[in-house]
């Protein structure tokens, strides 16, 4: 049973930013066949079945998001593909990239392909599952990574859990430089945060929680960059939350490594005093630093250095955050909040629009190697139409993830999400219908 | 009585619309007013373990419930005997070996206890923040009193040891106190360094080496820091000495006890430098040979003894403020019992 075609879309009236070919523009854009027909003027004797009224949003490619986990397989108490997907939608996020650590662990084609094919049979987001470094993300032997790439992994990681043994790491990253595979590194050394919950500073002094000291990250990126200059792997840091960090990857770009790096939107946001007194859902790991680490971080943000912003996204059940502080689970529920702390920092200076609208679309895309990202003739038709100045308020009623552990719940959020297009087929509208 | 600062979030959990204790959870919050109040009470409930019927009818018809999730019969102790002077029912809990071995989530636990009709936990528990998540989440009539919570605060105890060094000293504002040891492991350290400040005291001092003091300990608690014990104590009017928890030192921070007591033990000739009148306090339980040497312990300036014993006035006096007793009149109680 294959599905009807696309529809042929008109998306009336809206500003189109395209920053991957720097345009930033009054125009309509027209959709077929799951792909841009044509931008400006509608092609001679284009009939669109369904126009979109636009005036006043911003259209821009789909959001990919590098870093989200949706649970499924294995831990559907907290959330499944399909709930999760659907919350894409509402966030504008066309593409997204699901970390290896579920239950089974994504080190087999089949795992792979299983995630892929339920989220297409969803249809609310594409779902790029990343591949685990080894198997059973043990840190021992290493995955079947071609496989995984036929499977449709087009990254591999470790997710959260680091490669304690350095020779495995290095033959890892090796392996996947044969294949040409990207590889997502969250820079942690395991024993330097072993049992550590919060920055290791003044608000793990005053509430005597175990820290993790900065040294945990910087000593891992460290190591990381000495492994890929080494191999040649090209490595992806994921979560950057170290002002050190950040000046050791300038450094590293600036001699030519292949590394590139993103950062979780809320680590621009929030600091170590978010946590204080034992608020739970500001537990994350990496931990939120301090004020100058946040500084430095949007600096890098700022000067092209960090590439994307990402949610990493992590539902929850309500028990998992309903315990005494050193055991409760750490991650937000982030996906919905991707899009408006991103305009944010448009607001704040730090990013212009088509910066910001750059580090969620074309940037992450260059480094999952994705054609997608961009609105050229031709490309696939991935889009998200936002009300920019739409203010909204985050609560249970207004978001879709199951997992409602952000810290950001009941703030005022600014920029709302229209309409999301996947392969040129509407999966989200927040209005009703607007013929015009 | 004055409030404190009303940012600080723990006021608004700890204290309810007219600024007096509902839980006592840590002192970090609290006002200098808050705890000289608390003080002055415990002075009235020493006198009562000199008479004859040693019991108050304060929270008589309540009762309190002992949660201990970790093992502590001292503290536990006296913290059962102090709800019995009041005259409380009691009930003593060892979760650890029960409840939670079954499954039972912590708030399960609680759920069950509140339909009981329980009016107080005392809480003790391995994890910081436990007794803060426990205020969180129960019901608005009962009080809750952290016993200790991981390396978070213990502020009891903290408060006891004001209470002593008050019947020693005095004023605390022209104080120089010394805490010698293993901070960054301890909840007593933290309340300790908190209520001393609170209380007005200028000169705090911690000692030990570098990988058992916090991170920023002194930009967060306002402390100096010190390294040799011989500079830390000089001139110094008390001495706390602090328990090396063995069982933390799984992860190397010193190289053996013999080192550790080397350059960091108290010893009577260590304690020359401070002024002749320096008290030497320590929270219990005491490593011997360890911490300090036993003529200290032991001898002329050791107050250890009174510290256990001034622990429960100053818990009476803790547990009857939260539960709401606050018009209690000594004198008038005096009368009453004559």
């Amino acid at each position: 049973m294959s599905k009807p075609a696309p529809p042929r879309l008109s998306i009336r009236h809206g500003r189109l930013i395209d920053p991957l070919h720097a345009v930033d523009t009054h125009a309509d854009v027209h959709l077929a066949d799951g792909r841009v027909v044509a931008i400006g003027a509608a092609p001679d004797g284009f009939q669109p079945e369904r126009e979109l009224d636009a005036s006043g949003c911003l259209v821009v490619p789909g959001l990919i998001d590098l870093c989200a986990r949706l649970r499924e397989p294995g831990l559907e108490r907290k959330a499944t593909i399909r709930s999760e997907t659907q919350a894409a939608a509402a966030s504008g996020i066309t593409s997204l990239c699901c970390p290896p650590d579920t239950d089974p662990v994504i080190d087999t084609p089949a795992v792979a392909q299983l995630i892929r094919q339920t989220a297409q049979r969803y249809g609310y987001a594409r779902v790029l599952p990343a591949g685990s470094l080894t198997h059973g993300l043990a840190g021992t032997q290493l995955s079947e990574m071609a496989a995984l790439k036929h499977a449709g992994c087009p990254v591999l990681s470790h997710a959260d859990r680091p490669i304690r043994n350095t020779r495995v790491q290095r033959r890892a990253l090796e392996y996947a430089a044969t294949f040409g595979m990207t590889c997502f590194l969250h820079p942690c050394d395991a024993d330097l945060s072993d049992g550590g919950l919060v920055h290791e500073g003044r608000v793990s002094t005053r509430l005597g929680l175990p820290g993790i000291p900065e040294a945990a990250e910087t000593v891992a990126v460290a190591r990381d960059l000495a492994l890929a200059e080494q191999t040649g792997a090209r490595i992806h840091f994921r979560g950057l939350s170290t002002a050190r960090a950040t000046a050791m990857l300038a450094e590293a770009r600036a001699r030519g490594v292949a590394v590139t790096a993103d950062v979780s939107a809320h680590q621009l946001f929030l600091t170590e005093n978010d946590v204080d007194h034992f608020a739970a859902n500001a537990y994350v790991l990496p931990p939120l630093r301090t004020e100058s680490d946040r500084q430095a971080l949007r600096a890098a943000v700022a000067r092209g250095e960090i590439t994307a912003i990402c949610s990493d996204h992590q539902p929850h059940e309500d028990d998992a955050k309903q315990a005494p502080f050193p055991r409760i689970q750490p991650g937000i529920s982030a996906l919905e909040t991707l899009l408006p702390l991103t305009l944010q920092l448009v607001t704040d200076g730090v990013l212009s629009l088509n910066q910001a609208i750059a580090m969620l679309t074309c940037q992450p895309a260059a480094i999952l190697n994705s054609k997608r990202g961009h609105l050229a003739i031709n490309a696939r038709a991935d889009v998200c139409v936002i009300d920019p100045n739409k203010i909204w308020i985050l609560n249970e009623h207004t978001m879709r993830s199951r997992g409602l552990n952000t810290p950001f719940l009941n703030q005022e959020l600014r920029g709302q999400v229209q309409w999301t297009i996947l392969n040129g087929r509407v999966v989200f509208e927040q209005s009703p219908v607007q013929y015009c | 009585m004055t409030c404190a600062p009303p940012n600080n979030p723990n006021t608004a959990l700890q204290l309810d619309a007219h600024g007096r204790l509902r839980h006592f959870l840590t002192l970090d919050g609290l006002s200098r007013a808050h705890l000289i109040d608390i003080l002055d009470r415990a002075e009235g409930f020493l006198g009562i373990a000199r008479q004859a019927i040693k019991k108050v009818p304060l929270c008589r018809g309540k009762i309190i419930a002992n949660l201990f999730f970790e093992n502590s019969t001292r503290t536990r102790t006296t913290f059962e005997l102090a709800a019995k002077r009041l005259s409380a029912d009691v009930l003593n809990l060892n979760v650890n070996t029960s409840a939670t071995a079954k499954g039972e989530t912590l708030l399960d636990t609680l759920r069950n206890l509140e339909a009981m009709h329980v009016d107080m936990f005392v809480v003790r528990h391995a994890d910081s923040g436990a007794a803060h998540f426990i205020a969180r989440h129960t019901a608005a009539h009962v009080s809750v009193i952290n016993a200790g919570d991981g390396r978070h605060s213990h502020p009891t105890q903290g408060m006891l040891d004001m209470f002593t060094i008050r019947q020693h000293k005095g004023d605390f504002t022209r104080l120089k106190v010394a805490i010698v040891g293993d901070v960054l492991h301890s909840r007593v350290a933290r309340s300790q360094i908190t209520a001393l400040t609170t209380l007005g005291v200028e000169d705090v001092r911690i000692i030990a080496p570098r990988t058992l003091i916090p991170a920023h300990a002194e930009a967060t608690f306002g402390v100096t820091v010190y390294h040799d014990l011989r500079a830390g104590v000089r001139d110094v009017d008390v001495v706390i000495m602090l328990r090396l928890q063995r069982e933390r030192m799984d992860g190397g921070f010193i190289p053996s006890e013999q080192e550790y007591f080397r350059l960091f033990g108290l010893t009577e000739k260590r304690l020359a430098t401070a002024k002749p009148d320096a008290i030497v306090m320590h929270p219990g339980p005491i490593n011997r040979g360890v911490e300090m040497d036993s003529r200290v312990a032991d001898g002329p300036r050791s107050v250890i003894l009174e510290q256990v014993s001034n622990g429960l006035a100053v818990r009476m006096a803790i547990m009857s403020l939260c539960i709401g007793a606050h018009n209690f009149n000594m004198n008038q109680q005096d009368a009453a019992d004559e």
